[in-house]
């Protein structure tokens, strides 16, 4: 799984700071069929955290509800430098994780 | 003598016309398809209108990635924040879309992300904030191409 999360390299302390990921991930809702008409099986990214220097910040149980390459923007307060780190897992028990730098100041 | 029964019959046939607006209004204030959802997901409490703006565009017309961006009115401190979100769908065959959790470590209650829509409705968040009250927002999007038509 392929994702990008940006965040900025520079903050000031107490400032609230824009983060923002996005997934590669096809989201499946279980609800189409394949070429042969087989079902295709639900297969969503059904939980993705985000930790700042260890700490949750931001945690979101996705659906089906949600488009495919599931993107999300939200905001935390920036206190220490260090890393922003997010892992996710899907239906199907693959997960991954992505983390990004960040320098407070 | 001829007027009068043709005078009754236009009187009956205003009246049959007003038949399917009375049964329509009836059905909309009776129906909200949320309401079990909503009372599953709040434990009964109840859930005031406001402080929760939901915006997204208003004719959509793909429902496989409709944009939205949500925002709670809240000072997000540590006495007071936004303890989690909840999206939820009128017409979507799983209605609940996603639940998002902040803390007063996010510093701004606020969240962009895209969903699925299967066809026209109005869309509604569900904030739980940390004084354990509920607050709803909702959106009306009109969708032209349902995201659950196409099988391939």
């Amino acid at each position: 799984m392929v994702a990008r999360v940006q965040v900025p390299q520079e903050a000031k302390r107490g400032e609230a700071i824009e983060i923002r990921i996005a997934i590669q991930h096809p989201m499946e809702t279980g609800f189409r069929f394949d070429l042969m008409g087989r079902a295709i099986p639900k297969n969503v990214i059904n939980s993705l955290v985000a930790r700042y220097n260890g700490a949750e910040v931001f945690r979101a149980e996705l659906g089906s509800g949600v488009a495919a390459n599931p993107s999300l923007q939200f905001y935390t307060v920036a206190e220490a430098s260090g890393t922003i780190e997010f892992s996710w897992v899907d239906d199907a028990g693959v997960s991954g994780t992505e983390r990004a730098a960040i320098t407070v100041i | 003598m001829v007027t009068r029964p043709r005078r009754r019959f236009i009187s009956v046939l205003a009246g049959l016309a007003a038949v399917p607006f009375l049964r329509g209004r009836d059905a909309r204030a009776a129906a909200d398809p949320l309401a079990p959802l909503v009372e599953k997901l709040t434990g009964g409490a109840p859930v005031r209108e406001g402080r929760v703006s939901l915006d997204m565009p208003r004719l959509a017309d793909n429902g496989h990635s409709v944009p939205l961006h949500l925002k709670v009115e809240s000072p997000m401190t540590a006495a007071d924040h936004v303890r989690s979100i909840t999206l939820l769908s009128e017409r979507n065959p799983r209605p609940l879309m996603a639940t998002f959790h902040l803390g007063p470590k996010a510093g701004r209650s606020e969240l962009i992300t895209r969903v699925r829509l299967n066809g026209s409705q109005r869309v509604r968040a569900i904030a739980h904030l940390s004084d354990g009250s509920y607050w709803s927002g909702s959106a009306e999007v009109e969708v032209t191409e349902s995201a659950c038509l196409d099988a391939g």
